[in-house]
C-alpha cells in the first residue's frame, strides 16, 4: 500500500517549491520572530512571573507551536491548490495508492515544519535562552510529533476542502482559534470553563505542552505544563494516526 | 484486438445522467475520436476509462482490465492529457517529467534516457530546465504530450488536445501526434469539438446528451449527408435550372442569386455541366460535407452551438492564472 518512490518524489517536488518560494519561509518565520523579539520583550518588562522564568521564556515553546501550526496548516492546503491548478489529477491517475499520496504529503510537510522550527530554536541565544544539547534533540523530537499531527489535520481537512474560499474560513475558524486556545500566548487553565474545555479538544494544546515539559523544566501550571508528558504524546500520536488513516480514505473515495 | 472495450456505460451525477449506456470498441493502434458539443459526456467517459470516476453500472475495460476492478493495472497502461493543463507550474520541465517518472516507478537511468528522448520528439530539449511558468500554452500542451508518453502507455487520451491552442500551435501538436503514430504502436483515444480536428481520427463516435449517435469513419459519416453541393451562378439562372434538369435530370434551386444542385462526385461533374451548359457561366463553387453537416443532420444542431461555454472557458483561465499571479 506504501509506496517508496513515489512519497519520495512527493516530498522531493515539496522541498523544492518550499525553497524556490522565499516568500514563504519568510512569512511564516516572521511570525514568531515578530512575536519573540517585540512582543516578548515588550511583554517581559511588564509581566515578570514570579516561577522562575519570563514572560519570553514562557511563550518559547508556545512559538515554536505557532510556527508549525502555520507551516503545517500551509503545507496541507497545497492539497488544495494541487486540485484546483490540476497537478493532483497527475498524481490520481498514476498507478499508486492513495495512501502513497496522502503519506508523502504528510512527510514533506512535517519536515518542512520541523526545518522552521530548528530556525526557531536556532534563535535561541539571541532571546538570552540557553538550551543544553539534550533540551535541543527533545523539542526538535516533539516537534517532529507535533507537525505530524497538525500536517495531517490540514489534509484531512484539505481533502475535503473544494475550493480556496473554503480557506479563508479554516484559517479564521480554526487555525487561528486553535492557536489562542493553546496557552501559547498565555495560560489557560485559568480561562472560563466553557473556553478551558475547547483548549482540552485541541491537538496544539498537548503539542505545546509536551515543548514546555521540555524547554520549562521547573515549570508548575498555570504558567507551566499543564498534563503529564506521556499523556500529551499518547493524545498527539494516536490523533495524527487517526486522521491521516482519514484523510487516506477520504482520498480514495470517488464519485 | 479490442484495447477499449466499453459495454452499456452509465454515469449518473444526482439527476443528470451524464453518460446514457454507451457501447463502443477501440481496435490497437487505432485513432479513435469522440466529437461533440461541450457537455455531451465526453470527459465524463474519460474519466471513468482512466479510473477517476466510477460508472453507475456497465463495464470498461482497458487492455483487458476493468477499470473499476483493477484499477492499478489500467493506469500502468494508459497516458493522460488532460483538458486543463495539469503541469506544475513552479517546476521545470525536467522536474516534471522526472515526478512522473517516478510515480510510473521508471527506474533512475531509464527515466533519464526517456525524459531526453521525448523532450526530443516534441523538440523542447532546448528548455529542458526551464520553469513551466515561463512556457507558452503551445509549450504545455507539447510538454504533457511528452510526460503522457513518458512511461510507453498502450493508450494515450487526448481531451480537447489543443483547446484554447492558436491554428499554428494546433497543427504542430497534431505534427507530433501523427509523427507518434507512424513510430508506435499506440491507440489514441481523443474527444474534440473541433471538426478539423475530428477529420485526424480514423473512427468517430458522435456523442450528444450521453448518448453515441453515430459511429463510422470520418468519410463513412459524411457519406450520411448526401452527396456535395455545388453552386453556380450564370447569365440566365432561370433558363439554366431547366437545362440541368433536361440534361442531368437534377433539379436545382434558385439560392443566394445563383443556383444550388446536389452531386454525388462534385469535382468530376463540374466539367461536364459547365461543358454542356448552352449558356455562359459566371462562377462555380463546390461544398463538400463536414462532420459539421453530419452533426446537424442527426441532431438539428451545430456542434458550435457553444461560442457561449467557450468564453465561460477563458473567463476560467483568466481568473486561475490571476489567482495564481497573487499567491
Amino acid at each position: 500500500m506504501i509506496q517508496v518512490r513515489p512519497i519520495y518524489v512527493i516530498c522531493l517536488r515539496e522541498f523544492k517549491k518550499f525553497f524556490r518560494e522565499k516568500s514563504r519561509l519568510f512569512g511564516t518565520l516572521a511570525r514568531p520572530v515578530l512575536w519573540l523579539f517585540v512582543v516578548g520583550n515588550g511583554m517581559s518588562s511588564l509581566i515578570r512571573p514570579h516561577i522562575g522564568f519570563s514572560y519570553l521564556q514562557f511563550i518559547f515553546p508556545g512559538m515554536i507551536g505557532m510556527t508549525i501550526l502555520f507551516s503545517s496548516i500551509f503545507s496541507s492546503i497545497s492539497i488544495v491548490w494541487d486540485r484546483e491548478f490540476g497537478f493532483m489529477k497527475e498524481m490520481l491517475v498514476a498507478p499508486i495508492s492513495r495512501l502513497s499520496i496522502v503519506v508523502g504529503k504528510a512527510i514533506s510537510g512535517t519536515l518542512i515544519s520541523v526545518a522552521q522550527a530548528i530556525i526557531i530554536l536556532l534563535l535561541t541565544p539571541f532571546l538570552g535562552l540557553h538550551l543544553t544539547l539534550m533540551q535541543f534533540l527533545e523539542v526538535v523530537a516533539m516537534s517532529t510529533l507535533v507537525s505530524f499531527c497538525i500536517t495531517s489535520m490540514g489534509i484531512l481537512i484539505a481533502a475535503r476542502l473544494t475550493s480556496f474560499d473554503g480557506f479563508n474560513i479554516i484559517m479564521n475558524f480554526l487555525v487561528m482559534p486553535m492557536l489562542f486556545l493553546s496557552g501559547a500566548m498565555y495560560p489557560v487553565t485559568s480561562m472560563p470553563s466553557a473556553l478551558h474545555l475547547l483548549t482540552l479538544i485541541n491537538p496544539l494544546t498537548y503539542g505545546i505542552d509536551a515543548l514546555k515539559h521540555v524547554l520549562l523544566r521547573n515549570g508548575t501550571p498555570p504558567l507551566g505544563q499543564e498534563f503529564p508528558l506521556s499523556l500529551d504524546l499518547f493524545v498527539v500520536s494516536s490523533l495524527s494516526v487517526i486522521m491521516l488513516a482519514l484523510a487516506a480514505l477520504s482520498f480514495s473515495k470517488k464519485e | 484486438m479490442a484495447i477499449i472495450s466499453v459495454q452499456n456505460l452509465v454515469k449518473q451525477f444526482k439527476t443528470l445522467n451524464a453518460v446514457n449506456g454507451i457501447s463502443f470498441s477501440v481496435d490497437e493502434g487505432e485513432v479513435f475520436g469522440f466529437l461533440g458539443p461541450n457537455g455531451a459526456g465526453k470527459t465524463t467517459t474519460i474519466n471513468i476509462l482512466c479510473t477517476l470516476l466510477s460508472p453507475t453500472s456497465g463495464k470498461a475495460e482497458i487492455a483487458g482490465f476493468d477499470c473499476a476492478g483493477s484499477p492499478d493495472r489500467v493506469r500502468s497502461s494508459i497516458g493522460l492529457i488532460f483538458q486543463d493543463t495539469t503541469l506544475d507550474a513552479g517546476l521545470t520541465a525536467y522536474e516534471n517529467l522526472k515526478f512522473h517518472a517516478y510515480l510510473y516507478n521508471l527506474d533512475s537511468k531509464l527515466a533519464e534516457k526517456r525524459i531526453d528522448e521525448m523532450l526530443a520528439v516534441v523538440a523542447l530539449q532546448g528548455r529542458k530546465h526551464d520553469l513551466i511558468k515561463n512556457f507558452s500554452g503551445g509549450m504545455k500542451r507539447r510538454l504533457e504530450i511528452a510526460r503522457g508518453l513518458l512511461h510507453y502507455p498502450r493508450v494515450l487520451f487526448l481531451d480537447e488536445p489543443t483547446i484554447g491552442l492558436d491554428p499554428q500551435t494546433r497543427n504542430t501538436i497534431w505534427g507530433f501526434i501523427n509523427a507518434l503514430r507512424e513510430k508506435e504502436n499506440i491507440t489514441i483515444f481523443m474527444t474534440t469539438h473541433y471538426m478539423e480536428e475530428a477529420e485526424n481520427c480514423d473512427r468517430i463516435a458522435i456523442i450528444d446528451n450521453g448518448s453515441i449517435i453515430a459511429l463510422d469513419t470520418p468519410a463513412r459519416l459524411k457519406q450520411m449527408v448526401h452527396g456535395e453541393i455545388i453552386h453556380l451562378v450564370t447569365a440566365d439562372n432561370d433558363r439554366a435550372i431547366q437545362e440541368i434538369e433536361k440534361l442531368f435530370n437534377i433539379t436545382a434551386r434558385e439560392e443566394n442569386g445563383g443556383l444550388s444542385l446536389e452531386t454525388e462526385k462534385g469535382e468530376e461533374f463540374i466539367p461536364k455541366l459547365i461543358h454542356s451548359l448552352p449558356l455562359q457561366t459566371l462562377s462555380v463553387s463546390l461544398k463538400k460535407p463536414t462532420l459539421n453537416d453530419v452533426f446537424l443532420k442527426l441532431t438539428g444542431r451545430t456542434i458550435r452551438d457553444d461560442v457561449l461555454s467557450d468564453s465561460k472557458e477563458v473567463t476560467r483561465e483568466f481568473v486561475r492564472s490571476h489567482r495564481r499571479a497573487q499567491r
